[in-house]
């Protein structure tokens, strides 16, 4: 089986002394906080879109979760994950609006539908995938694909995809914030990741010449 | 040799790398005798190496101008 390289989750943590700054924080110096959650704005966007589906829902739901989170910043356990914390927050700060806006009628009915679907799951597209140029992803109809692929599952394998494959946080992390157990992370992990591959194979099996202008008239394998 | 079905439903634990060696093992033959279920495992790894880049997924223009102008406003009023 060929293998391809996962790039491990970006961890911000790695490359700045994150303690010191929450401690600083902590201490007064508010306007770090803004440094403090930078790293994480993409991703708490990609989480509450995940959740509401709707770019202003989702842009108000990552502001009050970081207000929310300014404001308990004591809260956080000197070694626990800031990352995972805002991610918790995030979630139910989305959830909550979720609720608020009656959504969850529409979602369950649809996302029952297709749990149902994927308890019969069977992959039908066996288009070839070659290599993939890093460039891929700065494209247009790649991110749309994308949206519309992670947009078409149900909510609950959404937001564990999101947070596992998307966020790179550990099986045990996205069970916790999620409330779930480890093996049900899993389940709907290898059965949201089976979809998005279902729904992405139809762009992906195409000839990347017939995609990125530079590799045109230049086969890429 | 492991079935295509056991493939399928083994497939996200072989590619976190969490099987028992035999069954990893097993597995790993399996794909040399069947093109389909190579494909499968090839195209969902790299469907992972995509989405794992968080920059294929599109923000909103201005997103973090507004996040930050937001708190920078609220941060004052609120009490830590």
């Amino acid at each position: 089986m060929a293998s391809y390289p996962i790039p491990p989750a970006s961890d911000p943590e790695v490359d700045r002394d994150e303690a010191a700054l929450i401690e600083r924080v902590r201490r007064g110096e508010k306007e770090l906080f803004h440094e403090l959650i930078r790293p994480y704005e993409r991703g708490l966007y990609l989480t509450t879109y995940a959740i509401l589906r709707n770019p202003a829902d989702a842009e108000e739901a990552v502001q009050e979760c970081l207000l929310k989170a300014f404001a308990h910043i004591d809260q956080l356990r000197s070694d626990g994950k800031f990352k995972g914390w805002l991610l918790l927050i995030a979630i139910n700060e989305a959830r909550m609006r979720r609720r608020k806006g009656h959504q969850s009628l529409f979602e369950s009915l649809d996302g029952e539908s297709n749990a149902e679907e994927a308890n019969m799951f069977k992959p039908r597209q066996f288009a070839d995938w070659r290599d993939v140029p890093s460039e891929i992803v700065e494209k247009k109809d790649v991110r749309v694909a994308v949206r519309k692929a992670l947009e078409t599952l149900p909510q609950k394998y959404r937001e564990v995809f999101v947070l596992r494959d998307m966020q790179g946080l550990s099986v045990g992390e996205t069970a916790r914030i999620l409330e779930i157990s480890a093996p049900a992370v899993k389940t709907q992990l290898h059965r949201a990741r089976l979809q998005m591959r279902e729904q992405l194979a139809p762009l992906f099996g195409k000839s990347w010449a017939e995609r990125l202008p530079f590799f045109k008239g230049k086969k890429t394998w | 040799m492991v079935s295509c079905k056991t493939v399928l439903r083994e497939l996200s634990n072989y590619i976190d790398g969490d099987l028992e060696p035999g069954l990893r093992a097993e597995i790993e033959k399996h794909p040399r005798w069947h093109r389909r279920c190579s494909v499968l495992a090839d195209s969902t790894r790299k469907m992972l190496y995509i989405v794992g880049d968080e920059h294929v997924f599109e923000i909103p223009e201005g997103y973090s101008e507004r996040l930050h102008h937001f708190l920078e406003q609220e941060m004052g009023r609120a009490e830590m």
